[in-house]
């Protein structure tokens, strides 16, 4: 990159950064470095004052007033859908249904469709490199229905062996839910290949995209996919709100998963008639606040636009790994091809944890345990890892921090 | 504001590379696994017993620094200690990682003294008390006749 290319955009970013608020603060007297965004981003100033307007302005309950609060606040919270169905390429409107986040989403499916369309000696295909939030709902699910669950391995770089799923997936396979990009060791898998396979099997594809929503442009239907489940808290949006994407032939078919207001058409004692689709599955009063608040988030990475997200993100990436390699004793966790910028790392004759709390006084805050991913640490044969995971407002100087810091917890620790 | 030196002071340090009492007792009246599902620790206390006097204790497992280095400080104390004494040393102990306004008595806690820091850091307060929750409830259940097979988890 030539020097003038990397000055402006060392200015963008700089203007980026401003956005958001939170970063231009002392931590422990230090310059706050937030390298854990894969757990959640940090929220630019006009998500927070989107949902600071609908409090002071609008607040009012959905779907069930003829009051003009009312009225505006259900435009406001549907205009979200619409942004949500244009943000993924989603067909149908009908198709996205706000969730509390991944997690129920990923619980709506196992619950609703996995209930009604599971029988036992069905088989449901996951992979090892997933969150526990894609492995536990199918556990439980495979438990009550007699379902039998597998899973795809991957090598000691981090990517699936999509050799073995072409051995685990047959006629018996009625799902594949597969992480898109994972937290633990930032992998972007092959989904376009892992979902082909999948209907070749007449099996549908559930992709988890809570970390790739942030990082990759999503297109539904050009990845065929049955369903992706994502969260707003990730995508620079508020935490609890998320969204489950599903084809709309398909859900329709799958009997609702909580029953109560704004669910139903009309009830009796003797019978209720449920809601048309997407609101089927949004029983109760939602997260108005939230869902605008999505809303928000959406339209400031449309803005700024994948294309400049991605090359930045990827400089990071590539800087970082080339520049933590020097560390004596770094060992990196995750080293697929195709990865989003997340460096998970171990040092050696450090644990992650006192790692994490040292570079914390520095005013760095990166991420260290099992991410929610056990078997990956299992994998690696280690009981934790560092991580540290950048977003669009990361800077070279901000790593660079981080390592000075890993240096000094080096020295403090005496390795 | 506190000082990171107060949490990984020389002696904490010392103790993680090279723990002390690191090995497995063989014919140990009690053996107790400990976990800490949170970020992985996982430890077995061994205890040797003359009467009620601890003749013998170590430990085996791994963790982090203020894990490994608590254990060893811990296995340290202890020997040539009655039950009930390790059970007021316990005490002490946790007073001291989790009490920010209580006094430091350094010549009550002795070397356990050089925890201290961790009543700063409130996310490590179990990586401290782990092998100390392990052991006493080791030593309850084998008061109460009973066999200790159940791992002890902090969460
Ligand atoms: C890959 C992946 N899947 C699922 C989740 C769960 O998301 P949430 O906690 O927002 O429901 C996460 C978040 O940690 C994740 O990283």
């Amino acid at each position: 990159m030539s020097a003038i290319s990397s000055i402006i955009k060392d200015n963008v970013v700089d203007h980026w950064r401003k956005d958001f608020p939170i970063l231009d603060q002392k931590v422990n007297d230090k310059d706050l470095v937030y390298l854990d965004n894969a757990a959640t981003t940090q929220k630019p100033l006009s998500v927070i004052e989107t949902i600071s307007r609908y409090y002071s302005e609008i607040n009012s309950n959905i779907h069930r007033g003829v009051h003009t609060l009312s009225q505006l606040a259900t435009d406001e919270y549907e205009e979200t859908r619409k942004k949500v169905q244009q943000f993924i390429n989603a067909k149908n409107l009908n198709e996205i249904i706000f969730t509390r986040g991944t997690t129920e989403a990923i619980n709506l499916i196992t619950r609703s469709w996995g209930e009604a369309e599971l029988k036992p000696g069905d088989e449901v295909i996951i992979s090892e490199m997933e969150h526990h939030s894609n492995i536990v709902p199918w556990q439980m699910i495979c438990e009550k229905t007699g379902a039998i669950l597998k899973v795809i391995p991957m090598n000691d770089d981090g990517e699936l062996l999509v050799e073995e799923y072409k051995k685990l997936i047959n006629e018996k396979t009625k799902m594949v839910a597969v992480v898109h990009v994972s937290n633990a060791l930032g992998t972007i898998n092959p989904v376009k290949e892992i979902i082909q396979i999948a209907h070749d099997y007449d099996a549908l594809v559930l992709l988890d995209g809570a970390q790739a929503v942030a990082h990759l442009p999503i297109d539904v239907q050009e990845l065929d996919c049955d369903f992706y489940a994502f969260s707003g808290h990730k995508l620079y949006g508020p935490t609890g709100i998320g969204v489950l994407y599903g084809k709309e032939n398909l859900l329709e078919k799958m009997p609702p998963y909580q029953g109560g207001g704004d669910m139903i058409l009309m009830v009796t004692f003797e019978k209720t008639e449920y809601n048309e689709l997407p609101y089927k599955f949004e029983a109760g009063t939602p997260n108005i606040a939230g869902t605008i608040g999505l809303g928000a988030a959406i339209d400031y990475v449309s803005e700024i636009g994948f294309e400049a997200i991605d090359a930045h993100e990827e400089s990071l990436l590539q800087y970082a790994t080339a520049s933590l390699q020097e560390i004596p004793g770094f060992r990196a966790i995750g080293t697929a091809k195709e990865k989003a910028s997340v460096v998970s790392f171990v040092i050696d004759g450090i644990h992650p944890h006192d790692l994490g709390t040292i570079l914390d006084t520095e005013g760095v805050a990166i991420r260290t345990g099992h991410h929610c991913a056990m078997p990956v640490m299992t994998h690696f044969k280690v009981p934790a890892t560092a991580r540290a995971s950048f977003a669009l407002y990361n800077t070279r100087t901000e790593i660079d921090v981080l390592k000075a810091a890993l240096i000094k917890t080096m020295e403090i620790m005496g390795v | 504001m506190f000082d990171l030196k107060d949490l990984y002071q020389e002696i904490i340090v010392d103790h993680n590379r090279a723990p002390r009492n690191f090995r497995e007792i063989l014919d140990a009246d009690i053996k107790a696994e400990g976990y800490n599902p949170l970020c992985g620790d996982k430890l077995t206390v061994y205890l040797k017993l003359d009467g009620d006097v601890i003749s013998d204790v170590s430990f085996q497992g791994e963790g982090c620094a203020i894990s490994v280095a608590s254990a060893s400080l811990m296995t340290d104390q202890l020997k040539g200690k009655t039950e009930a004494e390790a059970e007021k040393i316990f005490e002490t102990f946790h007073e001291l990682v989790t009490d920010r306004e209580s006094e430091i008595d350094l010549e009550k806690v002795g070397k356990l003294g050089a925890l201290a820091g961790v009543r700063e850091f409130p996310a490590r307060v179990k990586c401290a008390t782990l092998c100390w929750h392990t052991l006493n409830s080791a030593l309850e259940d084998h008061d109460q006749g009973k066999d200790s097979h159940e791992t002890i988890s902090t969460e």
